[in-house]
């Protein structure tokens, strides 16, 4: 059992390099925005599986619990600042 | 002896339904994982992350929690569920709306 958590945080962690690539890559800032998001649920379910395979889910449960509310706040301060600066915003950067 | 054979058979086959269900949430967040490589632009991107990620994030917490047994672990891991069904799609919609909002036009095939 343990080699099959230790299988799936591998795949998770390769998995989030593709979402990085588009972080770093992404034709409009949107693109980033987005690849943040899909980054910090991995992450949110990199920290229980992390807790399964230590036998600490009851500390680690609580750790994504508090990232996914700090993605949400960070992720919608970030896209308000952008929808509000409008059209005189250059998106194509 | 024939009760603790039987309980050792239920503990078996839950943690092998647990452990089917995390191979399809794997599945899942490498579809998704391809669509945000693949896909054209911000607009088509963001099915991948919301929809099939969603997806993905239910099979593979579902199985953790199944694997927990009935604990208050298993309550942990369904209101970090919860919480991030509501969440994510909140950051979709917002994200999305700056985008056209902010004069992005969606993606259309070439030759209509």
């Amino acid at each position: 059992m343990k080699i099959f958590f230790l299988f799936v945080l591998i795949t998770i962690t390769l998995l989030i390099g593709v979402y990085l690539y588009r972080v770093l890559r992404g034709p409009t800032v949107f693109d980033r925005v987005l690849g943040l998001n899909g980054i910090s649920t991995k992450a949110i379910i990199l920290l229980v599986v992390i807790g399964t395979f230590y036998e600490r889910v009851d500390m680690f449960v609580d750790i994504s619990t508090g990232y996914a509310l700090l993605n949400l706040v960070g992720s919608l301060a970030i896209v308000k600042y952008l929808e509000e600066r409008g059209k005189s915003f250059d998106v194509s950067e | 002896m024939s009760q603790n054979e039987l309980s050792e058979m239920a503990r078996l086959f839950i943690t092998s339904v647990a452990i089917g269900l995390m191979l399809v949430g794997l599945f899942f967040l490498f579809v998704a994982a391809v669509g945000v490589l693949r896909l054209p632009d911000v607009f088509t991107r963001s099915h991948a992350v919301s929809l099939t990620d969603s997806l993905g994030t239910l099979f593979i917490l579902g199985g953790l929690a199944l694997y927990q047994g009935l604990s208050t672990n298993l309550i942990k891991i369904l209101i970090v569920l919860v919480l991030l069904y509501l969440t994510n799609p909140v950051i979709t919609h917002a994200t999305v709306r700056a985008a056209l909002r902010s004069g992005l036009k969606p993606w259309t095939r070439e030759d209509e």
